[in-house]
């Protein structure tokens, strides 16, 4: 209800102030259908790296888009397009993918670091990401059934230092062993 | 077509078709109230909007014809050539736009009376539309070098600008030269399809050679001075191919490949003659035929169109879309085709149902896999700016040379990626 309101307020706002005399924003199915040649037609990707965004909740797809726009949030080519498009475009994409449907990524996973992951999940993730993972909520991004390799990536930049972590998740993988993180990551992308 | 047998298949087909014919559909779905959009052309453009129309709205019925039973993408080929992958893998049928409710027809379109409405096939078929979408792709200028033609391509000196049985070719020559003997690109002028491509063959081709001739070279003789993501394929070819590509500018030759003589096997420019081991000569392009012969095309041999919605400004009520339309600054690339079929196919949707059709917006990304491991890329945002595509100020560019090799890498699980959720897109 609430998210709907938002929407509508976001759109409103489009309409009222525009971005410029000349310049209406397009509908939010025409801004987000254009994602799909690289994240798969609604949001869904076949992989075998890009991340799926479809279900993504509304803070994590704005904070990533605004991220990659400012250059804050590390990239390939997501930075270039992110500067493509104004804050209620973003606002507008963020809410045509809330309501489609995540499909959870077909891949293989190693049982035993899934089973190890489980273990290194439950102690240190369960508490923002919540449900195995699985739940968009707030600022955290899907990762149950995410495509492997995106996770890897995500990670690579995250204790490199690339891209920064919330203090709260800093704090806990910072003392995981790489094969710990390795085996959390297959946990996740095993998920259904 | 996994769960379809061929009778089948030509059963849902052929029907469909027949009853068109002999039925007279346009007038029973005329009765019926159904609105008719007819496309000509099943590659990215057409089967990309076939989709997308039948999603924004089911009660509008799309035909969209088609002569082959197969596509197979122009993009990725490059890689077949460096024996990364195969043909097969760039193979895809029409049975995913059936399970979407498209009318697919395999015919070849001959005339358009954009007055009366009405597209017309070689088999006889006749089909009337509300509106109609042309994405005709590209076709040759064969009168551009001297001695090079259809048979030629055919027989001995591919272009494989059109993929497939041309793509086949260039790898079996390629795996049937002999050690030390030079690989000779003609790249074409602009405009062409996919502008990165013939550089991208060359990686992919030294690629090969490296591993199995490596005494082997390349030389690219080109049409033009400069091409598309220069300086990120010179240090490509400087980076893993030293000393086995060399390209050959416009100026140096006076203008390219001007003739081939078939029989000799040999290709020469203005200045000079050469005897390579495999020719790929990709000459000048223009439109698609059909867009000629509907008059669809203006003196550059490509389409003009109206930006908000594509539709040409030469014949009302037909829109171009893909390769085929002067739709700069958007590239002739797949994913342009891809993007503008969906703004195509949102405003045809608008306009049969009496409504404006709303602001649009376009992406572009084109991958390169340069070596296996290193991939690049440019991409770019389109908005609509008076009546015109326009680049979005401050978005878009280029790989940035001095990437890391991580974030190569990276570029080319997201390009295979594109690969696997663009055909999804288009045919799934």
């Amino acid at each position: 209800m609430l998210d709907n309101r938002l929407h509508s307020f976001v759109a409103g706002f489009v309409l009222l102030t525009g971005a410029a005399p000349l310049y209406a924003a397009p509908a939010a199915s025409m801004l987000s259908d254009t994602c799909a040649g690289c994240h798969g037609t609604d949001g869904a990707s076949h992989g075998p790296a890009t991340p799926t965004i479809a279900g993504l909740s509304p803070d994590y797809f704005t904070e990533s888009m605004q991220g990659f726009k400012s250059g804050e949030r590390p990239g390939t080519v997501m930075g270039r397009i992110a500067r493509g498009y104004t804050d209620e475009e973003i606002a507008l994409m963020a809410g045509y993918f809330k309501d489609l449907p995540f499909v959870p990524a077909r891949q293989k996973t190693d049982p035993a670091k899934v089973a190890q992951g489980e273990e290194v999940y439950s102690g240190n993730c369960n508490k923002c990401h919540d449900e195995n993972g699985s739940l968009a909520s707030d600022d955290a991004g899907i990762l149950a059934g995410q495509w492997l390799p995106y996770l890897t990536y995500s990670m690579e930049d995250f204790t490199s230092g690339a891209r920064e972590m919330p203090r709260k998740m800093k704090k806990k993988v910072d003392k995981l062993k790489a094969s710990e993180i390795e085996a959390t990551l297959q946990f996740f992308a095993s998920q259904q | 077509m996994k769960n379809l047998t061929r009778r089948n298949f030509i059963k849902m087909v052929g029907g469909t078709a027949a009853a068109v014919g002999t039925l007279g559909f346009p007038a029973i779905a005329a009765a019926a109230g159904k609105k008719q959009v007819v496309i000509v052309g099943g590659g990215v453009g057409g089967a990309t909007a076939a989709r997308y129309i039948r999603r924004a709205d089911p009660s509008v019925e799309v035909t969209l014809i088609e002569p082959n039973q197969h596509y197979y993408t122009c993009f990725m080929s490059n890689e077949v050539l460096g024996g990364e992958r195969s043909i097969d893998s760039l193979k895809f049928g029409y049975d995913g736009l059936l399970r979407h409710g498209v009318k697919v027809v395999h015919d070849t379109v001959t005339a358009i009376d954009a007055a009366g409405r009405k597209v017309t096939t070689r088999g006889g078929q006749s089909f009337g539309y509300d509106r109609a979408i042309v994405a005709p792709g590209i076709s040759f200028r064969w009168d551009t070098i001297e001695g090079y033609d259809e048979t030629v391509a055919t027989q001995s000196m591919p272009h494989a600008w059109k993929a497939g049985a041309q793509t086949t070719l260039l790898r079996k020559q390629l795996e049937g030269m002999a050690d030390g003997g030079t690989v000779l690109i003609a790249p074409p002028p602009n405009p062409f399809r996919c502008p990165p491509g013939p550089y991208e063959r060359a990686c992919q081709i030294a690629h090969y050679l490296q591993q199995h001739k490596p005494k082997s070279r390349i030389l690219i003789l080109d049409a033009k001075d400069a091409f598309s993501k220069q300086g990120l394929f010179t240090q490509a070819w400087d980076r893993y191919y030293k000393g086995m590509i060399t390209w050959v500018k416009a100026a140096d030759t006076g203008g390219g490949v001007v003739r081939v003589d078939a029989k000799a096997g040999t290709v020469s420019t203005d200045f000079e003659t050469y005897k390579p081991a495999v020719a790929n000569i990709i000459p000048a392009q223009k439109a698609g035929e059909i867009a000629h012969t509907a008059g669809l095309t203006d003196d550059s041999g490509w389409c003009p169109i109206e930006g908000r919605t594509f539709e040409s400004t030469l014949q009302k009520g037909i829109h171009v879309i893909g390769d085929a339309a002067i739709q700069a600054p958007l590239p002739k690339s797949g994913y342009a085709a891809n993007s503008e079929a969906k703004v195509v196919a949102a405003a045809v949707v608008d306009l049969v149902n009496d409504r404006e059709p709303g602001a649009p917006s376009w992406v572009n990304t084109c991958y390169s896999i340069v070596a296996p491991d290193d991939g690049i890329s440019v991409a770019m945002v389109y908005n609509l700016v008076d009546g015109k595509v326009a680049k979005v100020e401050g978005a878009g560019g280029l790989t940035p040379m001095d990437s890391s090799a991580a974030d190569r890498s990276r570029e080319v699980a997201y390009a295979h990626s594109w690969f696997n959720n663009i055909t999804n897109d288009i045919f799934g």
